[in-house]
């Protein structure tokens, strides 16, 4: 680690990965990292997934059956947390890490080390975090919101929830400012800002929402401590504090995270549909402003979360408009998308029929989120299994499905073989029939009044929620295939360069699977072909 | 662009100082939400905030107008108090003071502080409640076993908006000494 990085470059033309764990643990590669992150994120995925599992077994039927309400209600809790930030958020940077350096051209990530240090924070945030399942008083149960008082109820987990977030948000803080500065400054020389890749692009949008709403959240999370341990009262009523004042901080940065969870999918899709269309993207352009308005607008909006605490009717007005805003550049990338497929030479391999199912399923929780956003019916919706409808439509066949067709996408470029076109099939089949079995009929439960965050509930709710939970476990058990899939990935025929006849871009001018090292000199856009076009 | 690669090594620093600055200043812009949130609401009685200390008001009277007034009550869970409105409901004229008393009693063997934090629904009245004098503005020492009557004095703004009938006033009674031990640092 003595040496610097643009020695290494200069000097070890062949230099391979370090031997043993070595290579993992002190791994300045932004493949290796990459990997590690993906890896991580899978795992997350399923242990995520195992508590979405206890949660769906529980409400198969009413009645308690099989866990205390206290315990339904962590399992909640963490199974969001552990969602969003460890399993779609590292997805993400693992794919930026990966592919960003070999999109625009560069040798590496500007900042190696940092780039070491923000996965590792990762699994020691996520140990601190699980391991308040085995703490007296049980693990976080107020709701990954964490809102005051209710949150500040919390066991001996509190502190320990407190500095999980503390180190997530550092972990993602760093890895945005690597992503801001090797897309700033380590591009191809003639690769133009707006000549970047949607891939890119988004990743840049994302990484500055990062660096704007994370230290937000670590600040909210910081009040909430010393308002337990420190006698301050930031949130307690008692001492001139106010509870709700949270809900606005929170939200600050809340909103503008669901972007952070969407936006590099958009760049995903933008990425596939073009190369199964055999089209360039319709509206480049106009889809980086897009993503740019979305962006902008995710930070006026927050309120609308929390239309039923209370506040002036000029302010609901406010925070409706400018939420159904939002729909525009939405609508302006989905009629894009369309627009890139009209009249193209479509076939439909894995990451295609993903990236297919991604823009129809992903409306959809748009349109809930439109009905949501009108502050009249929210009241009605607030806290309903719509509520819960509306964010795993866009989280699950939004942001998730997006990842699984990055990964089978990119797959042959990482392996140099082709995984296994009919396995990846039947896992998008499977996914997408059980993913709608699972969370359609929660529209209909949460408009008949069902409540969220409840272990039990009234009969008449029984059907929609059996349907539910037998969809869930098919859901679940379909992702096993997705582990077969990756795990036989390198038994697959040998994968070309281009791996895909429509591919663009400069990630398929190396060879596959990609050498340890690439781009340690500069491509040239005429040597590259039509790559950046 | 950037031909040089030692220049590469300067920038990135560079551009990386920027970026964790900005990181670090919206750490304190989420402090910074604090009293700006405070200011926010003092202004638009946003969160039905009414004024916390006592105001001067002359009496105009409007007597062609009722407004009701609603009092609720609340306990908070961890303090050892009852605590009720004398009565439930007033009409009064805008413009016009008006007293009502509030009754609590320690139900303990011990001596404790009290502090009733008020809010006022709908929000729209919430500027134009005033109090003149209320037991709400200062912390309330309670001997043990003591019961008493405490006073509000208020005063309702003819500015009203039309639309409001009736302005509910609520209560919630904190334990304070309560709040200090759970905070055991």
């Amino acid at each position: 680690m003595s040496t610097t990085v643009a020695d290494l470059h200069d000097h070890h033309d062949d230099h391979g990965p370090a031997k043993g764990i070595g290579r993992w643990l002190f791994s300045t590669n932004h493949k290796d990292i990459g990997t590690m992150y993906l890896v991580f994120s899978l795992v997350m995925f399923f242990v995520g997934g195992a508590m979405a599992m206890v949660i769906r077994s529980e409400l198969a039927i009413p009645g308690l059956q099989f866990v205390h309400p206290e315990f339904y209600n962590s399992m909640t809790t963490m199974h969001a947390l552990i969602m969003i930030f460890g399993g779609v958020m590292p997805a993400f940077v693992g794919l930026a890490n990966w592919m960003i350096p070999l999109m625009v051209g560069a040798p590496d990530m500007a900042l190696p080390r940092m780039n070491n240090w923000s996965f590792w924070i990762l699994p020691v945030a996520f140990s601190i975090l699980l391991s308040t399942l085995f703490m007296p008083g049980g693990a976080p149960a107020g709701g990954w919101t964490m809102y005051p008082p209710l949150v500040l109820q919390t066991g001996d987990a509190f502190p320990y929830l407190i500095f999980a977030i503390h180190l997530m948000g550092i972990s993602s803080i760093m890895g945005a400012i690597n992503v801001i500065v090797t897309i700033i400054n380590m591009r191809a020389p003639e690769m133009t800002l707006l000549k970047m890749p949607m891939f890119v692009w988004t990743w840049l949008i994302t990484a500055y929402l990062l660096i704007a709403v994370m230290p937000v959240l670590a600040g909210a999370v910081t009040m909430l401590l010393t308002d337990q341990f420190f006698g301050t009262s930031f949130f307690l009523a008692a001492g001139g504090g106010d509870p709700v004042m949270f809900q606005h901080i929170f939200w600050f940065f809340g909103h503008p995270e669901v972007y952070i969870m969407i936006l590099p999918a958009f760049g995903v899709v933008s990425e596939i549909i073009p190369t199964f269309s055999r089209k360039k993207l319709f509206g480049h352009d106009s889809m980086v402003y897009a993503a740019a308005s979305i962006a902008f607008l995710s930070f006026i909006v927050w309120a609308h979360h929390m239309f039923t605490v209370g506040m002036p009717l000029s302010g609901q007005l406010f925070f409706m408009f400018a939420t159904m805003l939002i729909a525009v550049p939405t609508g302006v990338k989905v009629f894009n998308w369309v627009a890139t497929m009209w009249r193209g030479a479509m076939t439909f391999e894995t990451p295609m029929l993903f990236s297919l199912a991604f823009v129809f399923l992903f409306t959809i929780g748009g349109f809930s989120g439109l009905m949501l956003a009108a502050a009249p019916a929210d009241i009605q919706y607030h806290d309903t299994y719509f509520v819960v409808a509306h964010f795993h439509y866009v989280l699950v066949p939004g942001s998730i499905f997006a990842i699984m067709a990055a990964v089978y996408y990119w797959l042959p470029k990482w392996t140099g073989h082709m995984y296994n076109e009919t396995l990846g099939k039947a896992h998008f089949w499977a996914s997408t029939i059980f993913v709608n079995l699972t969370f359609f009929p929660m529209h209909f439960l949460g408009l008949a009044g069902m409540p969220r965050r409840i272990p039990d509930y009234s009969t008449q709710f029984t059907d929609f929620n059996t349907v539910a939970s037998i969809g869930a476990l098919g859901f679940g058990l379909s992702q096993l295939i997705f582990v077969w899939v990756i795990v036989t990935a390198w038994k697959g025929s040998k994968a070309t360069d281009r791996v895909w006849e429509g591919a663009h871009g400069l990630e398929w001018t190396v060879p596959s699977p990609a050498p340890y090292h690439t781009f340690e000199t500069p491509p040239k856009a005429r040597i590259a072909g039509e790559a950046f076009e | 662009m950037k031909e040089e690669p030692k220049n590469l090594k300067s920038e990135n620093r560079a551009l990386t100082g920027r970026l964790l600055l900005l990181a670090i200043a919206m750490f304190g812009f989420g402090f910074l939400l604090v009293p700006l949130y405070d200011v926010f609401c003092e202004i638009t009685g946003f969160g039905g905030r009414t004024n916390a200390t006592a105001a001067v008001v002359e009496e105009a009277p409007d007597l062609s107008r009722e407004i009701r007034i609603e009092f609720v009550t609340t306990v908070n869970s961890y303090a050892p108090f009852e605590f009720a409105a004398d009565v439930d409901s007033m009409t009064v004229n805008p413009g016009k003071m008006y007293f009502a008393t509030f009754t609590a009693k320690n139900l303990t063997k011990a001596d404790r502080v009290a502090q009733a934090v008020p809010s006022v629904a709908p929000v729209s009245a919430a500027e134009h409640f005033t109090k003149i004098e209320c037991f709400c503005f200062t912390s309330q020492e309670f001997f043990a076993n003591e019961q008493r009557a405490m006073p509000l004095q208020f005063i309702v703004d003819p500015e009203l908006p039309e639309y409001v009938d009736t302005i509910t006033l609520q209560y919630t009674f904190f334990d304070t000494a309560q709040a200090a031990a759970n905070n055991p640092l």
